[in-house]
C-alpha cells in the first residue's frame, strides 16, 4: 500500500482492500519508525488522525465518498489545524495549539482526508535546509549526511521515504521547490492568490503560497483541486470559476513551446544537474514540444531583491510574537519593552532574528527607497521579464536548484551562499507565477535532480500536463530513496 | 553606504529583540555579508520603474460593515500566557 498513487489509494478503500484506519494506522506506524531517524515529523498524534479515520471508514461504508476520503495527508506545521500543535519549527510557538483551522485544513477536511500529522519546516519557513528548525534537522532520506532541503524539508523527506501519500508545504522563495528536487519528489507553487493564506503563518505576505508536494504529477492534480479554493478571509485570495486539474493530463503535448532562459543554464549550474535538465529538454523534445530560448535578463538580481522585501516584510508579520496573546513569554522582566526584547530574543532563532533586523533596516528612517523601494523596482522588471519571455513560449523550464542535496552544516554558517541555492526558485516567487519541481535524474552520489517548469498566470494546468507526459515517459519520479 | 554596527543595535531595539554584545558582533559580521548581496541591486538603473509592492494589480477588496466573527475570545484566550477575567495581561504601563 505504500507504493499506491491516491486514485489508486481512493480505488482501494471504495472496493474494501483495506480501511483507512487499517491505511492511516500503516503509514502512522512507517512515519514513527522512520521518523526516529529522519525527523520528518514535528507532531504524530495517532488519537486525532484515527478518529478521522473512523469517520471516513463510516463515510466510505454510506458511500458518501470525496476525493481524498479515508487517505492520510502530511500538513507542514505552518498550517494551522483545530487542536492540533502548529509550532512553524519555532520554540516561539513549541506549545501552541491552534484554535481553529487554516482554510486549507478545512478544505482537506471536506475531501475527507484524514491529518496524518505536522511536517518539520526551517523556523517560520526562513531557511532552505531545515537546519533551522528548533525541534531538529530533517536528514534527507536518500542520504541521512544531507539536508531535505527547505523550507518545507519535513513534508518533502515524508513523501519521499513513503512516510505519508503526500503532504503540503509553502513556498515564499522556493521553500515546496527546492526541497522537491532535492528529495526527489513532485511539488507545486500555484499562482499567487489561488490558496488561501487564511491560517498559514505568515512570513512574507506578498510572497508566500501554499501548495502540494506529492510523488506525482497526477497526485499534485487531486491535491491543487482541494487546495484551490476562493476564501473571503485572505484578502489577496482570487474569485475564478473551478479548475478540473485532471482533465487534461493526457493531452498530447506536441506544439507546446518551451522556453529555456539562458541566464539559468550558467556556470553555477553543476555539470551533473546541467546533464539531467539536458536530458530532460531531450525527452519533451520526443513529446513533440518546440524548444526556444528565452531570456530573463533581471533574474540575476531575483536574490538580491528577495532578501531586501521578504525580510522586510516579515519583520512586520513577525511583530505579532510579543509574548501576549499566544506563544512563548519570558519568565523574567522589569516592564513591557523589556518583556518584548527578552520574550523575542529567547523565542526566535538565530536566522529569524537575522532576517527581522535585515527588514527593519531596510524599512527604517533613511534607508527605506534606498533598499525597499529599489528592491520593489527590480521586481517590477523581473515580472515584465517573464511577460516578454510568455510572448514567445507557453512553459519556461530550468533546474530546480544550482546543486543537489548539500550536507548537513555545509552551508549553515555563510548564510549568502545558503541564499543563492534559491537563486532559481525566487524570480516566480517575486512575479507571483505559478512553478513545479519534478524529479528529472540522479546525480553521480545517487541524489535526486528537480526540473523546474515555471507556467503563466493561472497556466497550472498546462504545467501538470507537461509534467504528467513526462513522468509517463520516463521513471525518475518513480525511484525511491534507499531505505531500510 | 555601509552597515554598521550600531545599525544593528539599533535595529534590535527597533524590533524589540534584545541583543547582547557579542550577538551584535556576530550579527554585525553576517550582515555584512549579506548587504554585500543586497548591494547589487544598485547595478542597473530603475529611475524610470514604478515600484511593484504585489504580485498582483488589484485593489483591496471591501465588504459590508457587518459583524462576521463570532465571539471567540475564551478558545483565543486559551493559548495566552496570562489572562484575566477576558483581559490579556501584561506588565504595568502607566503607574
Amino acid at each position: 500500500m505504500f507504493d499506491k498513487s491516491l486514485k489508486e489509494l481512493a480505488s482501494s478503500l471504495a472496493s474494501k482492500d483495506f480501511s483507512s484506519v487499517e491505511l492511516t494506522q500503516a503509514y502512522l506506524d512507517r512515519a514513527k519508525e522512520l521518523n526516529t531517524s529522519i525527523n520528518a515529523f514535528v507532531t504524530i498524534d495517532e488519537e486525532q488522525s484515527l478518529a478521522q479515520a473512523r469517520s471516513a471508514d463510516q463515510k466510505i461504508a454510506q458511500g458518501n465518498i470525496q476525493a481524498l476520503t479515508g487517505i492520510p495527508i502530511a500538513h507542514k506545521d505552518i498550517w494551522c489545524a483545530k487542536g492540533w500543535m502548529t509550532t512553524c519549527g519555532s520554540k516561539m510557538l513549541q506549545n501552541f495549539k491552534a484554535p481553529y483551522n487554516a482554510h486549507i485544513i478545512d478544505r482537506f477536511n471536506t475531501a475527507g482526508s484524514i491529518i496524518q500529522g505536522k511536517t518539520n519546516m526551517d523556523e517560520f519557513a526562513m531557511g532552505s535546509s531545515n537546519e533551522t528548525s528548533f525541534f531538529g534537522h530533517v536528514k534527507n532520506p536518500w542520504d541521512s549526511s544531507r539536508v531535505p532541503g527547505g523550507s518545507s524539508g519535513g513534508s518533502a523527506a515524508a513523501v519521499a521515504a513513503r512516510m505519508t501519500p503526500a503532504a503540503t508545504g509553502t513556498d515564499t522563495g522556493g521553500s515546496i521547490r527546492q526541497p522537491a528536487a532535492l528529495c526527489g519528489i513532485s511539488g507545486l507553487k500555484p499562482t499567487y492568490g489561488l490558496v488561501s493564506r487564511y491560517g498559514m503563518i505568515a512570513f512574507a505576505s506578498s510572497l508566500d503560497q501554499g501548495g502540494p508536494m506529492a510523488r506525482s504529477a497526477e497526485d499534485l492534480a487531486i491535491l491543487t483541486e482541494v487546495m484551490v479554493d476562493y476564501d473571503m478571509r485572505d484578502s489577496t485570495s482570487l474569485k475564478r470559476d473551478p479548475v478540473n486539474y485532471s482533465a487534461n493530463l493526457e493531452t498530447s503535448i506536441a506544439g507546446i513551446k518551451i522556453g529555456l532562459p539562458k541566464e539559468y543554464f550558467s556556470d553555477e549550474v553543476s555539470p551533473d544537474v546541467q546533464k539531467a535538465v539536458a536530458s530532460a529538454i531531450g525527452e519533451y523534445k520526443k513529446l513533440g514540444a518546440e524548444i526556444v530560448d528565452v531570456s530573463l535578463p533581471t533574474s540575476p538580481l531575483s536574490v538580491a531583491a528577495y532578501y531586501v522585501i521578504a525580510p522586510a516584510e516579515a519583520s512586520s508579520n513577525l511583530s505579532r510574537f510579543d509574548g501576549v496573546r499566544y506563544g512563548h513569554r519570558a519568565k523574567e522582566y522589569k516592564d513591557l519593552n523589556e518583556m518584548y526584547a527578552k520574550t523575542r530574543a529567547e523565542g526566535f532563532g538565530a536566522e529569524v532574528k537575522r532576517r527581522i533586523l535585515i527588514g527593519t533596516y531596510v524599512l527604517s528612517h533613511g534607508y527605506y527607497d534606498a533598499y525597499y523601494i529599489k528592491a520593489q523596482k527590480i521586481r517590477r522588471l523581473i515580472s515584465q521579464d517573464f511577460a516578454q519571455a510568455f510572448e514567445k513560449c507557453d512553459l519556461i523550464l530550468s533546474p530546480t536548484a544550482p546543486g543537489t542535496a548539500f550536507g548537513i552544516g555545509e552551508k549553515a554558517s555563510d548564510p549568502v551562499q545558503m541564499y543563492l541555492s534559491d537563486i532559481f526558485t525566487i524570480a516566480a516567487n517575486l512575479a507571483g507565477l505559478p512553478a513545479m519541481s519534478i524529479p528529472c535524474g540522479l546525480d553521480d552520489a545517487n541524489l535526486p535532480i528537480g526540473l523546474q517548469l515555471i507556467g503563466n498566470y493561472f497556466d497550472e494546468a498546462r504545467m501538470l500536463n507537461a509534467a504528467h507526459m513526462y513522468q509517463k515517459a520516463t521513471d525518475w519520479h518513480l525511484k525511491q530513496a534507499p531505505l531500510k | 553606504m555601509s552597515l554598521e554596527k550600531k545599525d544593528v543595535q539599533r535595529a534590535a531595539l527597533l524590533a524589540r529583540i534584545e541583543i547582547t554584545e557579542t550577538e551584535a558582533n556576530e550579527t554585525f559580521e553576517q550582515l555584512g555579508k549579506v548587504f554585500d548581496l543586497i548591494e547589487q541591486m544598485k547595478i542597473i538603473n530603475t529611475d524610470d520603474i514604478a515600484p511593484m509592492a504585489h504580485a498582483q494589480d488589484i485593489s483591496t477588496r471591501l465588504r459590508d460593515d457587518v459583524v462576521t466573527e463570532k465571539d471567540r475570545h475564551e478558545e483565543f484566550q486559551e493559548v495566552a500566557p496570562a489572562t484575566e477575567r477576558g483581559l490579556y495581561l501584561v506588565p504595568k504601563v502607566i503607574e
